[in-house]
């Protein structure tokens, strides 16, 4: 994707709103990081700094009302659904006026209201249920996308393989988005696979076409998602895209990635994307100020964001029996 | 009135749903054109047509996975797993995700859908495909869990199952397809965690589930006979939401607790109600509760061997009477 191309599909406004969308994620995890090392944040997260390019380009191209499912690294892919921060923050914190009330945590966001239903921790396991919310748009005939994100490492579980096969046979209406980070947890992933690119090159055992995409480039991931979900709106059926990028930090809080070669991870850190993004657009003739106050707006607004979450009170200890079953409670027995 | 096998029951019971309720849809391995490989669905893809009882390859995960996410999105999916053995494939659906996504999200999400599986030994079939795994689903917080006896329970708990705003796996057994009883025409409709009191007597109280009430009943009839002991025989039915007054109650009348379970003893159901019995009604037994189980073994595929290890009526008779009468 050249960059003369991009801009004759990319409006002005549309490049900004795609900035603004990474560049909320980037502050939102990186304040998500202090509060971790302030022993705010507990148990773990996982952050995609780096990989926001990948989240905020799909999320550009879909509808209000598809769905998305995402992975435990899923703080990028919320917010660029719209989750509102405040609630984002108080979840990671464990306030009861997080998302979920403090009961779901970093690794299992779910925004119905948004359709993110859900962010899964157990490697593959949303690409099956993925495909179950494409069936029922398909079904009830909505013409909701379903869109599900999955990491490198998922390429080499079961589920992978089962709900590919699946989507194909049901023509389901289902984009499936590979963030190829290049690493299995601390693993290269190509020293434990048998492609070179672990969701593409398994795309002709299904059927599908094979597309390998810079994950970095914002505008190359929305127009190759655009062309996929309205594929799927259309009836033509599911796609895979392997969307290539590179995490900056370690896997979890506890990784320090010493496993990676200096040198690769300084290649990456020039591929962030969003200065890229920036200089591309100012390239375009945005004028450089425009940025500076996007950011300066959204620290604001994570600023606030986080005031409000560290201001929540712990949830009460009433919540520890609520919803177990649909009538709210936890009773399993008369 | 008409007669009803256990096995017409599973299509009979789904149709009602399906004819009712359009969100609802039937899918699984063989379930449409095969008419399931026990014949436990035939007619429904007739029916109901293509989009809404659909074959799958096999792919345990992929039928868990899209029922689940079907269910958060407005469809009452019913998903079958051939046997219960094969839970064990796509185990993470159902202890990780289907019984967990509502409580983390703090009531986001909902999740109204059945697994129903054949589950249970009495065919021969050996280690693999004869389990009793209700108890595996008991443990888990967010099912509800299910295992009907009789072929008018297969029609009305699954129309309960069905109506239920939670998940329900829920637990045919195959050793009793051929089994049959007269049951109403029409709509029948029942409630989930109700125990049901299929034999009255003032010596004993025999608590069994699915295939172990009838030989329970069985049981009851030998004791009756050969030692003049009245037996009460409970069928539990559901063992989430688990109906324990009634139980408690029937244990009060007798003084007296015995269990039959198919599971194998450790962990099983059994162990579960035991405890709340000793706990809440310990004044009220006469002597130590007993669970009449499958031994702790996999089951073994000759005819000798597998009849050996299930609880029969003679073992239970006996155990009961040894138990009475010293």
């Amino acid at each position: 994707m050249t960059e003369v191309q991009s801009s004759s599909e990319i409006s002005e406004e549309l490049g900004i709103s795609l900035y603004r969308s990474m560049s909320t994620a980037r502050q939102f995890e990186k304040r998500a990081y202090d509060l971790f090392m302030q022993n705010l944040v507990k148990g773990t997260t996982h952050l995609g700094i780096g990989q926001e390019a990948v989240a905020s380009g799909v999320a550009e191209a879909m509808a209000d009302g598809d769905y998305t499912f995402v992975t435990y690294r899923g703080h990028n892919h919320l917010v660029a659904r719209g989750t509102p921060l405040a609630p984002l923050m108080a979840e990671l914190l464990g306030r009861d006026n997080g998302l979920m009330h403090g009961k779901g945590g970093s690794m299992h966001l779910i925004d119905a209201e948004r359709g993110v239903l859900g962010s899964y921790a157990i490697i593959g396991a949303q690409l099956v249920i993925a495909n179950g919310a494409a069936w029922s748009a398909q079904y009830r005939g909505s013409g909701q996308v379903t869109v599900c994100f999955f990491g490198d490492g998922a390429t080499n579980i079961g589920a992978f393989h089962e709900a590919l096969n699946f989507a194909v046979i049901w023509n389901l209406p289902v984009v499936f988005v590979c963030e190829n980070n290049l690493y299995m947890e601390y693993t290269k992933t190509d020293t434990i696979t048998a492609v070179e690119h672990p969701a593409a090159d398994r795309a002709a055992g299904y059927n599908l076409p094979r597309i390998v995409i810079d994950g970095n480039d914002v505008e190359e991931v929305y127009l190759t998602a655009k062309k996929a979900v309205d594929l799927a709106r259309a009836g033509g059926g599911p796609s895979i895209i392997e969307a290539v990028t590179y995490r900056h930090g370690g896997h979890s809080r506890a990784d320090p990635a010493k496993y990676r070669d200096p040198a690769e991870v300084a290649e990456w850190l020039e591929k962030d994307p969003l200065p890229a993004y920036r200089a591309r657009l100012i390239a375009r003739g945005v004028d450089p100020s425009v940025f500076e106050k996007i950011d300066a707006e959204i620290g604001v607004e994570v600023d606030a964001a986080t005031e409000e979450a560290k201001a929540g009170e712990w949830p009460k200890p009433e919540r520890l029996y609520t919803n177990v079953w649909a009538d709210g409670g936890a009773e399993w027995r008369n | 009135m008409s007669l009803l096998t256990y096995r017409s029951a599973v299509a009979r019971g789904i149709a009602q749903e399906m004819r009712r309720d359009d969100r609802v849809v039937f899918l699984g391995e063989d379930v449409a054109a095969a008419g399931g490989v026990f014949k436990t669905t035939v007619g429904l893809l007739e029916e109901f047509g293509p989009l809404r009882v659909r074959d799958t390859p096999i792919s345990e995960q992929a039928i868990l996975g899209a029922a689940m996410g079907a269910a958060m999105t407005g469809l009452r999916p019913i998903a079958e797993i051939m046997y219960s053995d094969f839970f064990a494939v796509c185990w993470d659906l159902v202890a990780n995700e289907i019984s967990k996504s509502r409580y983390m999200s703090d009531g986001q999400v909902s999740f109204p859908l059945v697994i129903q599986c054949g589950n249970g030994a009495g065919l021969r079939f050996g280690a693999q495909h004869s389990q009793s795994i209700e108890n595996w689903a008991m443990s888990i917080p967010g099912l509800k869990v299910v295992a009907p006896a009789t072929p008018r329970d297969v029609v009305g708990l699954m129309a309960a199952a069905v109506r239920d705003e939670d998940p329900v796996v829920f637990f045919n057994h195959k050793a009793l397809y051929a089994s049959k009883e007269e049951v109403p025409d029409g709509e029948i409709v029942d409630e989930l965690g109700k125990a049901v009191v299929r034999r009255e007597g003032g010596d004993a109280t025999i608590v069994a589930l699915a295939a172990m009430v009838p030989r329970s009943l069985a049981a009851a009839d030998l004791l009756a006979e050969e030692h003049g002991i009245q037996a009460t025989v409970v069928d539990v039915r559901s063992l989430v939401p688990l109906d324990t007054q009634t139980i408690l109650s029937e244990v009060e009348k007798t003084g007296t607790l015995f269990t039959v379970e198919e599971n194998p003893r450790l962990c099983g159901w059994g162990a579960e109600i035991v405890s709340i019995v000793t706990e809440e009604r310990w004044d009220a037994l006469d002597g130590a509760p007993i669970r009449i189980t499958t031994p702790h073994i996999p089951l073994p595929s000759a005819d000798s061997l597998e009849d050996l290890a299930l609880p029969t009526p003679r073992r239970i008779a006996d155990t009961v009477a040894k138990a009475l009468k010293g």
